[in-house]
């Protein structure tokens, strides 16, 4: 399966999507990414009963925590797809990628680039 | 174990609004465990701080670091080679860590960042239910492990009020009347007869400081503590 999505999407393997936390999808937009995507296991399908769940929450989590910040909580998002779905994969990656894009840059990293 | 939630993020960066470098003081005991004030909530405070005071061009620089306990000497001395290399210094502890902190600190704002709720119990990850008021006058060996000055809305020691209906408060149906759960449990136990005894009420006027001494310990002079 040869499938294209676009290369400015970064991957970052953990183990489950129980393993990603607030500070990491924090921490991804505090150093300048336009926008950050979890992928997980679909709902219900978790090996480990429920680390796609936690990772959801903890995205709502920081949805709130970058409105509270000044910026768009909607940078952040949850997908879900089984390990099966390569073609849903690419799909959500564009998907994301065209929704950041009418978002716009992130400001801090405009910022960042200013000062430097 | 002490319970606490963060404050309100408007109220934090208006608390901060006059400084540009501050050391953010997290506790690991306590706060930690009730996921309000460890290493890692100072993490996400710190991240949230840097990126709203940058979006607002009035940046701000944050450094933070997680002490055992801020309740103990032992623990703060850690910070004493710190804290002068900053304008404000904040703490992610509950309030007797904020106090301390301040007490050892006098020369240099100290700022809390979370709002100390209570004794709880762990019901689940993230869900804390309180059982205890720290009212120094224990009786639940006669009420059957059910503490009336927490679980009855008027925190009374000899109950029920006329308000308890069909085993809620009347302050809320989802409430139930603590004294209905005494009750309950003093029959099951085959001692209703405790429910008859007549306690003085907890005597909260006046309220100053309490200090504890355990046996075969005693107070000692300020000027020998570290």
């Amino acid at each position: 399966m040869r499938l294209e999505y676009p290369s400015n999407v970064k991957i970052v393997r953990v183990p489950c999507t129980g393993k990603v936390d607030v500070s990491h999808l924090l921490r991804a937009m505090q150093q300048g990414a336009d926008g950050a995507y979890c992928v997980g296991c679909l709902e219900g399908t978790c090996h480990y009963n429920e680390g796609n769940l936690r990772c959801r929450e903890r995205v709502e989590h920081v949805r709130n925590l970058l409105e509270e910040v000044g910026l768009e909580g909607d940078r952040v998002r949850m997908y879900n797809l089984s390990s099966g779905e390569g073609p849903t994969f690419a799909a959500y990656a564009k998907e994301m990628t065209e929704h950041i894009k009418e978002l716009g840059a992130n400001p801090l990293s405009q910022k960042q680039k200013a000062a430097a | 174990m002490i319970v606490a939630q963060r404050k309100p993020f408007e109220e934090i960066m208006n608390m901060l609004k006059g400084y540009k470098k501050v050391l953010n003081v997290g506790c690991g005991t306590c706060v930690a465990v009730c996921l309000a004030g460890g290493e890692k909530e100072v993490t996400v405070l710190n991240t949230e701080l840097d990126m709203a005071r940058k979006l607002k061009d009035n940046p701000i620089k944050i450094d933070g670091i997680t002490i055992e306990r801020q309740c103990d000497r032992e623990y703060l001395a850690e910070l004493d080679s710190k804290v002068d290399d900053y304008e404000a210094v904040v703490s992610m502890a509950c309030g007797v860590g904020v106090q301390f902190l301040a007490e050892r600190f006098p020369q240099i704002p100290v700022y809390p960042m979370v709002d100390t709720s209570g004794l709880a119990a762990n019901q689940a990850v993230g869900w804390y239910e309180e059982r205890c008021r720290s009212c120094n006058q224990c009786v639940l060996g006669m009420t059957g492990g059910i503490c009336p000055v927490t679980m009855c809305a008027k925190g009374i020691y000899n109950g029920p009020c006329g308000g308890t209906n069909n085993g809620s408060c009347e302050i809320d149906t989802e409430q139930p009347c603590a004294w209905f759960m005494i009750y309950e449990r003093l029959e099951r136990q085959g001692r209703l007869d405790n429910i008859l005894e007549l306690h003085a009420p907890v005597e909260w006027l006046d309220q100053t400081p309490r200090t504890l001494v355990q046996p075969g310990y005693k107070k000692v002079d300020p000027e020998d503590l570290v």
